[in-house]
């Protein structure tokens, strides 16, 4: 959402130049639950896995876009991001691991499983970068000591 | 947000301007992850857990439609309630309730939706809804995507709304506008996501009438 610009202080102003991480995230997500959707679906029935798997392929690939994108930002509060991020992947890996726990209680098919076992990481990972860049994007840089 | 003084950046806590709408005065402290109820949170989830590996109906049950009504109360709650009632409040009185508010929702609305969502997929499987020669099999995707839209949507946009207002509330002077901004994408979504669960309950409670 965008503000009027009378309104704008710097933390707004700095939006501009950060990378569209949160929308790439966003689509991580879409792409995770599209492939999740998909093999939910054709659970008990024999299914090719090339759909689901292109789908996880995607989604691994735009998180690594992310992870670079993040890495060049130069002027960030980075202690910020790691201290949520680090929280956020201890509270979504929680989660993953429980569903995990469910494929696993449940005798999933190796093949099956090991597609799920990578939306799962990728998902939180996916959801800790998504969360941590989310508010350090509107904390202030730290002053550099140059 | 009309309240603020065109020109300048409205801050929490910095002074009324005349004719204009103070500022929220001194922020109350709060944690942002409230320490307390994540002991509550560690029973539900444990509890959960154990419904699933004892693959018990009734424990299934439960944690599938209480996590499903609370998920979808709450949310239709905020989104159609809370949200128009916040927009008329005061700047102060908004900042004042929302450190309060979204600490608990930060900790309530993922084990909800852990809640709703792991029962709801072991119970599914328990009952055989998810074979793919269950007659209604295509309801049953439908609900898949449904929730898989309301997932990216909650966890997409009103998760970190939800944790980027209560970070901008911990600031020596938050900044008001960009709070009431965050606040109205946090209202909305909950709102959308809301209406999304009516539809999800449209569809399971069509299947479990059949």
């Amino acid at each position: 959402m965008n503000a009027p610009t009378e309104y704008l202080d710097e933390i707004d102003r700095r939006q501009g130049e950060l990378p569209p991480s949160a929308r790439i995230s966003i689509l991580t997500l879409a792409l995770l639950v599209s492939g999740g959707i998909y093999l939910a679906a054709q659970i008990n029935r024999p299914a090719s896995l090339i759909i689901p798997a292109s789908f996880v392929a995607a989604a691994a690939i735009t998180l690594v876009v992310n992870v670079i994108l993040l890495a060049r930002i130069k002027q960030f509060a980075w202690s910020n991001f790691f201290m949520v991020g680090k929280w956020a992947l201890l509270g979504y890996g929680a989660i993953a691991g429980i569903l995990e726990f469910v494929f696993i209680f449940d005798h999933t098919p190796s093949r099956t499983l090991t597609l799920f076992t990578s939306m799962l990481i990728i998902f939180a990972i996916n959801v800790a970068l998504l969360l941590a860049f989310s508010v350090t994007r509107y904390q202030p840089v730290p002053e550099s000591h140059d | 947000m009309t309240e603020t003084q065109a020109g300048t950046t409205p801050q929490a806590g910095a002074a009324p301007a005349p004719g204009h709408e103070p500022g929220p005065g001194p922020r109350p402290d709060f944690q942002i992850v409230p320490v307390r109820g994540i002991p509550i949170v560690a029973a539900v989830l444990v509890g959960l857990i154990v419904a699933i590996a004892s693959n018990s109906l009734w424990a299934l049950t439960f944690f599938h439609v209480a996590g499903g009504g609370l998920w979808t109360s709450i949310d239709l709650f905020v989104g159609l309630m809370i949200g128009p009632i916040l927009s008329r409040l005061s700047i102060p009185a908004r900042v004042e309730f929302s450190t309060k508010f979204m600490p608990k929702m930060l900790l309530l609305m993922p084990t909800l939706v852990a809640m709703t969502l792991g029962a709801g997929f072991q119970l599914a499987r328990h009952v055989g809804n998810l074979a793919a020669n269950y007659p209604h099999h295509a309801w049953l995707v439908a609900s898949f995507i449904i929730v898989g839209c309301m997932a990216v949507i909650a966890i997409g946009l009103l998760e970190p709304a939800n944790l980027a207002v209560l970070f901008e509330l911990k600031k020596p002077v938050p900044n008001a506008d960009r709070i009431g901004r965050l606040m109205k994408v946090f209202i909305y979504t909950s709102g959308i996501t809301g209406l999304m669960q009516v539809a999800t309950i449209v569809i399971m409670t069509f299947l479990a009438s059949r």
